[in-house]
């Protein structure tokens, strides 16, 4: 009886709480709410829609190029507006082999700092130092990067190629390889050390008590469990390299060949844009490199997708 | 009596100034448990942490006195090898989540780098395991992730990992504040079966479960080691007020 009677007077207070809220709301909020949603839901539909007009435009733009070289614009190597050929092969040979040559080579560096600043020194003034060294790192214009690498890595490339006995450009893939390595470690470094500063410690500590010491502890607990996010900060990384313009093309050599080996001078899809867009004038020749724009666009989705569906794959197995 | 597996000597802990444990005095027996009891914040959890010398791994964290294991000072010896002879099971089930169960009643061994041939990991894998209650449960899926077990199993899929370093004490740090009732009764019921052969310090912050499980009980309060002796004794005719008070609830 006694909690039948209880039940109803917080029924009775719920329905005074519903008529205040009613009397709050009136016709105007309801208005302004629906407005917020369309406004939410219009800047969502126009990325899409820009995401879709650059594509089209892209494709479009290309047309005239397609019908004058067809298939043969992914198979050929010739690069040569004033005969009119048109064959992009190199530049994704190049492009392909700068950013893969600098994965590998920022890879190591890039993990042990994820390592020290996610794991080992979490505080203390000379992590902070390094965490804020390379927070600038990322924010420091690519052209600047540029300048670097032709003061800098164009003559120490050089030397090592005077050494090797190979002809002394100073310039070219192993250059361009080394100045992207440098640009894209501070992004994965900091992806790194986030996704390892946040493996529980509970796991640290379980393998700690066996008897692991720290080391053990990070080889096979720590980076196993911070495997996808690892990969995904790479992948971000990798994404960065294929796109990035300004100090490849300060550094790469900007010759239109199919690179012989590491130190050959070359051109990335990007690099081939920024140094021939502003002085092409004739149609096929533009639209060759619109072209190229839309295959290096293409590569960049190839990449995203699949890493998108490592990263899933990864995830579902742990 | 034999002489006891574990002596606590005149023990004390601190973070930076702050005091966490003071002068304790503590004896574990062989083959029997113990349990540490006491209200949140007592300093039982940091005892434990101490034993397995895991308090210093936090900054600032020291310590004085002596913990001897058998003989031998742990303050003296390496925290590594400390850890290897000293299991610990956590209060949260924390199985490695990129392991197979298998490889998680193993991980003491491959985490060391310790090579053992195949058929006697699995010797190891299938003794723990039965020791542990668990190998009905799981032996036709020793191979699948052990994060898809229930949170009673996860508690003691981490008891067989403990176990399977042959461990001459089990520090068990709550080990069913976050289990449900049913688990909870299985694990008490494994600790009973489990002391045969291991000895076993078990914290709990659940005076029944000290009551039902225990045949030595410590009461600590405010870092202090107020009570210990025989878990009949305590609970019946406990010598000290506050442990009076403690065990009739009016604090804790």
């Amino acid at each position: 009886m006694a909690e039948t009677a209880a039940s109803d007077k917080t029924a009775g207070a719920r329905s005074d709480v519903t008529k205040y809220f009613q009397s709050k709301t009136p016709k105007s909020s309801v208005a302004s709410d629906s407005l917020f949603k369309a406004l939410l839901y219009g800047s969502a539909v126009l990325m899409l829609l820009l995401l879709g007009g650059i594509i089209i435009t892209l494709l479009v733009e290309s047309i005239p190029a397609i019908k004058a070289t067809g298939f043969s614009f992914f198979t050929e190597t010739v690069w040569d507006p004033v005969f009119q050929e048109y064959g992009a092969l190199a530049f994704l040979v190049g492009t392909l082999l700068t950013s893969f040559l600098a994965l590998a080579i920022s890879i190591p560096f890039s993990l042990a700092i994820a390592l020290y600043l996610g794991e080992y020194f979490r505080e203390g003034a000379f992590s902070a130092l390094l965490k804020s060294a390379v927070e600038l790192l990322a924010g420091i214009p690519s052209v600047i990067f540029g300048f670097w690498a032709l003061f800098v890595l164009v003559p120490l490339v050089r030397s090592i190629e005077i050494q090797l006995g190979v002809v002394p450009y100073g310039v070219g893939i192993l250059t361009a390889s080394l100045i992207l390595a440098v640009m894209i470690i501070p992004y994965s470094a900091s992806i790194g050390s986030d996704v390892i500063s946040l493996v529980p410690a509970e796991l640290k500590e379980a393998a700690l008590s066996l008897g692991a010491t720290r080391y053990e502890m990070i080889k096979k607990v720590v980076l196993p469990y911070a495997r996808s996010g690892l990969c995904a900060g790479t992948l971000l990384s990798l994404g960065r390299a294929i796109g990035e313009t300004m100090a490849v093309t300060m550094v790469i050599g900007n010759s239109n060949m199919m690179p012989k080996n590491i130190f050959s001078p070359s051109n990335t899809m990007a690099s081939i844009i920024a140094n021939e867009f502003a002085e092409a004038t004739d149609t096929v020749h533009v639209s060759s490199l619109i072209e190229v724009g839309l295959l290096l666009l293409i590569v960049t989705l190839i990449i995203n997708l699949l890493g998108s569906y490592i990263i899933k794959k990864m995830t579902l197995e742990q | 009596m034999e002489s006891p597996v574990l002596r606590v000597e005149n023990f004390s802990a601190h973070f930076g100034e702050i005091t966490v444990l003071s002068e304790v005095n503590l004896a574990v027996q062989h083959k029997r448990v113990t349990a540490l009891m006491g209200p949140s914040g007592c300093g039982k959890t940091t005892l434990i942490r101490c034993i397995n010398r895991m308090h210093e791994l936090i900054p600032d964290a020291g310590v004085n006195g002596k913990i001897l294991l058998h003989d031998d000072d742990l303050y003296k010896m390496n925290p590594i090898l400390v850890r290897k002879k000293i299991g610990m099971v956590f209060q949260r089930p924390n199985p490695f989540p990129t392991m197979s169960i298998y490889d998680n009643v193993i991980a003491g061994y491959t985490l060391n780098g310790i090579r053992i041939k195949k058929n006697e990991k699995d010797r190891i894998v299938e003794e723990s395991l039965q020791k542990a209650a668990l190998w009905e449960e799981v032996k036709d899926r020793l191979h699948k992730k052990g994060t898809f077990l229930s949170g009673g199993q996860q508690q003691r899929l981490c008891i067989a990992r403990a176990l399977a370093m042959n461990p001459d004490i089990l520090l068990m740090d709550e080990p069913t504040s976050a289990l449900d009732p049913k688990a909870t009764t299985h694990i008490e019921r494994l600790i009973t079966e489990l002391k045969k052969n291991v000895t076993i310090l078990l914290v709990t912050h659940n005076i029944a479960q000290a009551g039902r499980v225990s045949d030595f009980t410590a009461f600590l309060y405010l870092g202090e080691l107020v009570e210990f002796g025989t878990t009949e004794k305590l609970f019946t005719v406990p010598e000290d007020k506050r442990t009076e008070e403690y065990l009739s609830g009016k604090f804790g």
